[in-house]
């Protein structure tokens, strides 16, 4: 699912997100949102806009929840293709 | 550690939250926008990009992150509440090479284990504290902590906390900075991203303080406790950089990291052969001293009696050991507390060939009195054709009771004599081998390299003397 | 074998060094102290920890810790201490921790004195602590069991992963008796099941928490499983001419000593009275107690260093077939066999 992706980008379990919000507080780009959608738990879940991360990975380490966020870095390669 | 290209859940955390019940096994229990997970993260990253995960015991307090064990892929032990650094002392000393962290809450650091904090901190444990401080009990529902504000409002301070009824805000980073012993010292916090970074920092240093033996260390967190606080997570991060860290300034207090010392902890020996040559089975020979079947006395019940510093209990402890070695069942039971300290002191002895019952002689055959307050004391519970053997230097009065057989003997006097007035114990053995017939001068003599083990030859042949004097004494008064 | 006159503290501790105990942690207290102090005094010789804790709390949580990373540990108090340390002992029988607390009772309650009493029975044989567990309880009588029971009590510890109690007073604790060293134990049981070490395979958990009520409910049925073995397996009892007694006298501990005095005088007497002395507490000897009747005993007195502590206990086992008396002292007041006797005589008119 990865390989059209463009890194870096965030990658945040809708599932798993809490929807604290302080992702959306510490991007310096402004590219996360809260959705106005909810999740299965009943959260607004964050969202990423689909451009613009630059991979600071502020969102990655201001997450509380463990596996919500995933960040790709400039230099990822994703596995199948390595 | 190779360059990451992704950041994702570390390898610290258990892929699956087995521990945890219920259905949600792929996240945490604690609320959203909570700083406990932030810093679990910065835990778990480290752990993973210092290869320590497997080498990790981590000490999951009581309070929100009682839970920690539900995340963490590490040895766990799940501990009482405000004991963490007490178990984690234990476990840093069971375990020497691993990395031990205490992860607490401010009020199972701060106030019922603030005690357990501080003397952890004082003997250097080797182990990293994580001191999450969010001013609030978090999971009894939001009560006050000791670290809660001035005026903060809670549960148990609904009107905000009272300086002058509750007391002020504890700083336990400035507190522990008054021990000496810790490595490093450090308060950070949560509420904005290059503090998140620096927390980062100070949480990958306490780690490898506790990896490489440096001891302790302390990395106190202010962390957001949204649900507590009654705000937002966002607004709970501009809360602390508002309210809290004025009352706690972020600083690093002490980093001693790069000093020489590392923890180091003996290795249990546990070879059979070692344990016995180090417990000295080798020296514990018995000497199986023939008894005297023609004794006056075979069975005594002996009371010892006389001011501290007469050497009372070390006679008892002379005879009894010296009655072990004829082969005869012996006991000895000292008068014990308050009546040992300053005034009398007195000691029971029961040399016998039966099974001893109780140790206490309760109705002596035999009493030895150094002082005037112990003859009239214990004269009176001598059984009838008891032996009185009492220290004629000290004592001037004569026994009352006329149905017993009494020996007044210079004990003090004669010891006195040799010079050195402590060996009054063993001229009281002599005598007592002289008035009984249970045992022999000269086999006592045999005995010195076990009564007086690691004391000097001169030491032993005084005391030799003092039994010849005693024994001699004896026979030549009483015969 | 080797013999060395010692007291009955130390002998705790030779037990304990003997037996493997890796770390004892403890704090002082009188009639405790000398327990203390003589790990202090061997323990680093062997290599093994020693360490002055900065409470009784933090001491038994110190077991706590050792315990769940496998080592054989202890810690030694006295009655003041024992009830701060009964929360920490009900996390260790929650979790299911071996470990061993000598327990060298005083005069309570509050700060008492420091006296010979046996006022802590109920506080160690009924737990003690929050929840439903027990200790496994040993009550040496001598010097040589002070030695020989500690060791037995790291056994039973590691064997029902509980925690196990030598209780005694400060009689047997001061009291110096000859002690035949036995040799040191060379073999332990694995813990590499349970027990975390910091290595990669020992990444176990140890806890006292079940959420889940169905899961709190089925550990508490496991523990009782527990300690229904315990009773079936390890009761272990003493007696002295209770071969043609009339009268059985009960005691435990430094009153058992008393007690056989007091057999020996009672015989010369021409009374009947032969000794009863529970070796464990807990599992208490329901059925010997039980049969006591059927052996043709007429009268049981029990006698005890507490207000009626023990009675129960050999009431409850008696399930009404008969109702043993009591006799008690308190205070530090050791009973003699002449008063045993003659309250022996007293109430049964022999």
């Amino acid at each position: 699912m990865n390989e059209h992706r463009e890194y870096p980008c965030p990658e945040i379990d809708p599932d798993i997100c809490k929807g604290c919000g302080l992702c959306v507080a510490a991007c310096p780009k402004d590219v996360l949102m809260i959705s106005p959608k909810l999740n299965s738990k009943g959260f607004h879940y964050s969202e990423y806009a689909g451009e613009g991360c630059i991979g600071c990975g502020n969102c990655f380490y201001v997450c509380p929840e463990p596996s919500a966020v995933t960040v790709y870095l400039k230099d990822y390669v994703p596995e199948e293709v390595s | 550690m190779a360059q990451k290209t992704v950041l994702r859940k570390p390898r610290g955390f258990i892929d699956v939250y087995k521990h945890k019940p219920g259905a949600e096994k792929d996240r945490t229990h604690y609320c959203p926008g909570c700083g406990h997970g932030i810093l679990h993260k910065l835990i778990a990253e480290a752990l993973e990009d210092f290869d320590l995960v497997e080498k990790s015991i981590v000490i999951s307090p009581v309070g929100c992150s009682v839970f920690a064990y539900y995340y963490f892929d590490t040895g766990n032990l799940q501990v009482a509440h405000g004991r963490a650094p007490a178990v984690a002392s234990a476990v840093s000393r069971a375990n020497p090479d691993s990395v031990v962290i205490s992860y607490q809450g401010d009020g199972d650091l701060a106030a019922i284990g603030g005690n357990n904090i501080l003397q952890a901190a004082n003997r250097g444990e080797n182990m990293v504290v994580f001191f999450v401080n969010n001013a609030i009990y978090g999971m009894t529902g939001g009560q006050m902590a000791p670290t809660t504000l001035e005026g903060q409002k809670t549960t148990t301070t609904p009107y905000g906390r009272n300086i002058r009824t509750d007391g002020y805000p504890i700083q336990m980073c400035e507190l522990i900075n008054q021990l000496t012993a810790p490595v490093y010292i450090a308060r950070t916090s949560l509420h904005d991203m290059p503090n998140i970074r620096k927390t980062r920092a100070a949480v990958r240093k306490g780690i490898q303080n506790a990896m490489n033996r440096k001891g302790f260390s302390f990395v106190e967190v202010l962390s957001m406790c949204p649900s507590g606080w009654k705000m937002d997570a966002v607004q709970s991060q501009n809360w602390i950089k508002e309210n809290m860290i004025p009352r706690f300034p972020l600083d690093t207090y002490r980093d001693n990291s790069d000093q020489p010392y590392t923890v180091e902890r003996p290795v249990p020996i546990m070879d059979p052969e070692e344990v016995r040559k180090i417990l000295g089975f080798g020296s514990l020979k018995t000497a199986n001293l023939r008894q005297n079947p023609d004794a006056v006395l075979r069975k005594v019940a002996l009371r010892v009696s006389g001011f501290g510093g007469q050497g009372i209990m070390s006679t008892g402890i002379a005879l009894a050991n010296v009655g072990m070695e004829y082969g005869y069942n012996v006991s000895w039971l000292p008068s014990y507390g308050p009546e040992m300290r300053g005034g009398t002191a007195n000691c029971s002895v029961k040399v016998q060939e039966e099974t001893i019952g109780a140790a206490e002689c309760t109705e002596p055959n035999m009493v030895i009195a150094m002082n005037q307050p112990s003859l009239e004391k214990f004269e009176k519970i001598l059984v009838p054709d008891g032996v009185l053997m009492y220290n004629s230097t000290l004592i001037d009065i004569e026994p009352t009771r006329k149905d017993i057989k009494v020996y007044p003997v210079p004990i003090t006097g004669m010891a006195d004599e040799l010079g050195d007035t402590r060996v009054q114990s063993m001229v009281s053995v002599g005598a007592f081998a002289a008035v009984t017939g249970m045992f022999d001068p000269g086999e006592i003599k045999s005995l010195m390299p076990v009564l007086f083990a690691g004391k000097s030859d001169k030491v032993m042949k005084l005391n030799e003397d003092a039994v010849q004097m005693g024994y001699d004494y004896v026979k030549d008064n009483f015969s | 074998m080797p013999r060395k006159l010692m007291k009955g503290n130390y002998a705790a501790v030779y037990g304990a060094a003997l037996a493997g105990c890796q770390a004892y942690y403890g704090y002082p207290i009188t009639p405790a102290s000398e327990i203390a102090e003589s790990a202090a005094a061997i323990f680093p010789k062997l290599g093994r920890t020693f360490l002055q804790a900065e409470s009784e709390v933090a001491a038994i949580n110190m077991v706590y810790g050792a315990a769940g990373c496998g080592q054989r540990v202890m810690t030694g108090s006295s009655g003041p201490g024992i009830s701060l340390k009964q929360e920490g002992l009900s996390y260790c029988a929650g979790s299911a921790l071996p470990c061993v607390v000598v327990d060298i009772m005083r005069g309570g309650p509050g700060l008492g004195n420091i006296g010979p009493e046996q006022g802590d029975y109920n506080q160690v044989v009924k737990g003690g602590g929050h929840g439903n567990y027990k200790n496994i309880v040993l009550a040496p009588n001598s010097a040589q069991e002070m030695c020989d029971l500690t060791m037995l009590a790291f056994e039973l510890a590691d064997k029902y992963r509980n925690p196990v109690f030598v209780l005694t007073d400060g009689v047997i604790g001061q009291m110096m008796e000859a002690v035949e060293l036995p040799e040191p134990v060379s073999e332990f049981p694995d813990k590499s099941e349970w027990a975390v070490r910091g290595t990669a395979d020992s990444r176990h958990l140890i806890n006292s928490i079940y959420l889940d009520h169905d899961d709190l409910e089925w550990w508490n049925e496991e523990l009782a499983r527990k300690y229904a073995l315990v009773q079936k397996n390890e009761v272990r009892v003493e007696e002295y001419r209770m071969d043609d007694a009339v009268i059985a006298a009960i005691a435990y501990g430094s009153v058992s000593r008393v007690l056989r005095s007091a057999v020996d005088l009672a015989r010369d007497r021409g009374v009947k009275l032969g000794m009863f002395r529970p070796v464990t507490l807990f599992p208490f000897p329901n059925e010997q107690v039980l049969a006591l009747p059927d052996r043709g005993i007429k009268g049981i007195l029990t006698v005890e260093m507490s207000n009626g502590q023990l009675v129960n206990d050999v009431n409850l086992a008696l399930r009404g077939k008969m109702i043993s008396d009591l006799h008690s002292r308190m205070g530090g007041n050791v009973p003699s066999a002449l008063e045993i006797v003659e309250k022996v005589s007293e109430l049964y008119g022999v």
